[in-house]
């Protein structure tokens, strides 16, 4: 269900820093077909983008975008034993940018709907071009309104707040070269946690060791990230990128993320390759625990593994094929891609306890997961 | 000592007005070249932004987003 709410910030918070400034983005459109599956959890859909200028001045995009999830994940185990359930969440997003001189303004709307979760977000985004084009600023608002209900509580129904700020800077170094800065404050206020998740607490009483109880987040969190990245043409032609990202928040979490990507056209033919690696790590939120001593330990309960300490590891690859490099009819060019990341989790204080031995001794929770992405575009 | 520094300030300031570009306009094909793009899918890089952000902690100034060259 947070899915939900994830996805509908995070494209329209990066809608303005996509566009490159003093430029209209290009007319294309995107089809992709979409599949994770990993620690129990399947999910795989579609994803439609189809940008289009409007006269010399305005360019508009929509964007189609669905999840069909089917998740027998660590915490359903835990809570259902072994119970599966399925999801379906549809995202609609409309953005229109508007060309001034060295100055692009955007708007953007975002609509994503599931049975117990929906999420509304608008967002105004400016991008200036300044220094003779070396530099590019932008800055960014969004803000959100989302509302969570409960499946098994046809009564329940809480408000979450969200609000995003961002500044970007962009910078050519030389003629192989580029970098960018990128900071970025989000609020949130109202019910944060999920209403079926629980946590867990030692109870001798029990056979297993322990019992269980709603989690309970607080009702605000607010997070900084910056980021830094760059990107450098190598003598012959490819690109190699590098980033950095630092993150922290109110609730304790500090993560950071290194990224390296090489992208190699092969020589003069249709064929373009892409590798990536990614390493992320972050610690556990102030009031996590992989397991409570008591009942209503503290105020604040969270057993997430998504707020408990880990690392991933991330290894990407993608092809793509240009089939297009001629303009025909109205279509200037095309491509077709495939890309495949191979992603491993660890986690440090996140216990398996569907494994048996002991509450709070059961071995640490790991899994891999498969993402691939398979899509088409043309540009017209 | 303040007016010291105040004047440091507007100086590096005014400066800065008169900037001059050192990579020229017909000097930036290779900043042009889509391999040169932090997101040169946006649809693709949307989608792996999700996977992260739905898993992670963080979230939130992603390094694949953002862009801007003066390509024009």
């Amino acid at each position: 269900m947070q899915l939900n709410s994830i996805i509908s910030l995070m494209l329209l918070a990066a809608i303005p820093l996509v566009n490159q400034a003093a430029v209209l983005p290009e007319d294309r459109a995107d089809i992709l077909i979409h599949a994770y599956t990993g620690g129990g959890v399947e999910v795989i859909g579609p994803s439609v983008l189809i940008r289009k200028s409007l006269g010399n001045s305005f360019s508009a995009s929509v964007n189609y975008y669905e999840d069909s999830i089917t998740s027998a994940s660590i915490d359903v185990e835990m809570i259902t034993g072994a119970s599966t359930y399925t999801e379906n969440r549809k995202e609609h997003s409309f953005t229109v940018d508007y060309l001034h001189d060295s100055t692009i303004i955007s708007l953007g709307y975002n609509d994503s709907k599931e049975s117990d979760y929906t999420s509304k977000t608008a967002s105004f985004g400016i991008s200036q071009e300044m220094f003779s084009a070396m530099t590019t600023v932008t800055i960014s608002y969004a803000q959100a309104a989302d509302v969570v209900m409960d499946n098994e509580e046809p009564d329940f129904k809480e408000d979450v707040d969200r609000r995003i700020y961002r500044l970007g800077i962009s910078q050519v170094l030389s003629a192989n070269a580029i970098m960018g800065i990128t900071w970025e404050t989000i609020t949130d206020q109202g019910f944060l946690n999920n209403p079926y998740r629980s946590v867990r607490y030692v109870d001798n009483s029990v056979g297993r060791g322990y019992s269980l109880q709603p989690e309970e987040y607080p009702s605000t969190r607010n997070s900084s990230t910056i980021a830094i990245r760059g990107i450098y043409y190598l003598p012959y032609r490819a690109s190699l990128s590098a980033g950095y990202r630092y993150f922290t928040d109110s609730w304790g979490i500090d993560a950071s993320n290194s990224e390296l990507a090489y992208v190699h056209p092969l020589g003069d033919t249709a064929w373009t390759f892409d590798f990536k690696y990614r390493f992320y790590q972050q610690s556990a939120a102030t009031f996590y625990s992989d397991l409570y001593p008591t009942i209503h330990y503290q105020n604040h309960l969270a057993r997430d593994k998504e707020l408990s300490t880990f690392n991933s590891h991330t290894v990407g690859l993608g092809v793509s094929y240009e089939f297009l490099q001629q303009s025909w009819s109205v279509l200037d060019r095309g491509s077709l891609n495939l890309s495949y990341d191979y992603i491993m989790f660890r986690y440090d204080d996140f216990h398996d306890a569907t494994a048996g031995g002991g509450a709070g001794e059961e071995p640490l929770y790991e899994f891999s997961a498969n993402v691939f992405k398979l899509y088409l575009s043309v540009w017209y | 000592m303040k007016q010291i520094i105040l004047l440091s300030l507007t100086l590096i300031l005014l400066n800065g007005c008169s900037v001059k570009p050192w990579v020229k306009p017909y000097e930036r094909a290779k900043l042009a070249d889509p391999i040169m793009s932090f997101s040169r899918d946006p649809i693709s890089s949307a989608y792996s932004r999700h996977v992260y952000e739905a898993r992670e902690g963080a979230r939130g100034a992603d390094i694949s987003a953002g862009g801007g060259c003066g390509c024009n």
